[in-house]
């Protein structure tokens, strides 16, 4: 019995601790002014505020019946999947330039989302007059 | 013989993590299901090898292992601290700025978990890679002196991750 009901005090921490932080990163979305600042607030808010309600899943499944660690997996790739997201709304704002020009890097030319091949200058650039 | 091995198990790592992924999601442990996800992970690899033909040569388990200890713990760190710039500081005090981070590591590999790790924690996102891959673009949400993130990012995750594909 007091295993259920230690049991249903950490199902329950994890559940406010994962929603809060799920809040958090909404509010962060809502409130910055640009979209590059924006995305800080789900991409890392976010992991921990899944992890945490998966957490809340994964005690509860031990505590009553089967256990599982499918939240194991799912915490996984979203580890593996999060940076890539933030990887590619980042490339946009670069590329439609959004957001305050990147500084140039040392040793190469551009950013590898600036850059423009060869033939496709014309199109990219559209000659003045 | 260590030719046949190479032919068969070109990424003998993936094949473990293949087989691990295929028991956990059938949340079952037997013997048929671990055969099955070795199956599996002897079979996708072959097949995929083609398009992945440099495979990193030193690769430090033990290492990786502290590594990710040490960076799911800079996760919980840099999700309160976040979570409080979010809270209390208002937009017109926000410093966010660009940092250039000069690359060490050449394999593609460690780029991508330098670049995801750097996602992950604390207010930075990694946002591009230079054209010929010498440098990293990160976008920091606050900070007051850019030069300390960037030292901070290659003394505390760069350098470990040279000796993990030592």
């Amino acid at each position: 019995m007091t295993a259920e009901i230690i049991g249903i005090y950490a199902v329950t921490v994890a559940l406010l601790v994962g929603a809060g932080f799920a809040l958090v990163g909404a509010i962060g979305l809502v409130r910055f002014n640009d979209s590059m600042t924006r995305m800080h607030a789900p991409t890392k808010v976010g992991t921990v505020g899944i992890g945490s309600l998966l957490l809340a899943s994964m005690i509860h499944s031990y505590t009553f019946g089967d256990g599982s660690m499918h939240e194991v997996l799912i915490m996984a790739f979203l580890f593996v999947t999060a940076p890539i997201s933030a990887n590619f709304i980042a490339k946009v704002n670069i590329h439609k330039r959004a957001c305050d020009t990147p500084p140039t890097p040392p040793r190469d030319d551009t950013w590898s989302t600036l850059s423009i091949p060869e033939a496709d200058r014309e199109i990219a650039e559209p000659k003045q007059g | 013989m260590m030719k046949a091995y190479r032919w068969l198990l070109p990424h003998p790592l993936v094949t473990l993590l293949l087989a691990v992924v295929w028991t956990v999601l059938q949340n079952d442990i037997s013997a048929g299901m671990i055969v099955f996800g070795l199956i599996l992970g002897v079979i996708i690899p072959w097949g995929t090898s083609i398009w992945w033909p440099d495979t990193p040569q030193g690769f430090h388990m033990g290492k990786m292992i502290t590594y990710t200890l040490m960076v799911l713990w800079d996760i919980m760190v840099a999700n309160v601290q976040v979570a409080w710039i979010v809270l209390t500081r208002p937009n017109s005090k926000l410093r966010p700025a660009w940092i250039v981070v000069p690359l060490e590591l050449r394999q593609p590999e460690a780029i991508t978990i330098l670049a995801g790790t750097i996602t992950l924690t604390p207010g930075t996102v990694s946002a591009d890679l230079s054209d010929e891959g010498h440098s990293l673009l990160v976008h920091v949400l606050d900070t007051d002196d850019a030069d300390a993130v960037r030292d901070e990012i290659k003394h505390r995750y760069e350098r470990r991750l040279k000796e993990i594909f030592a």
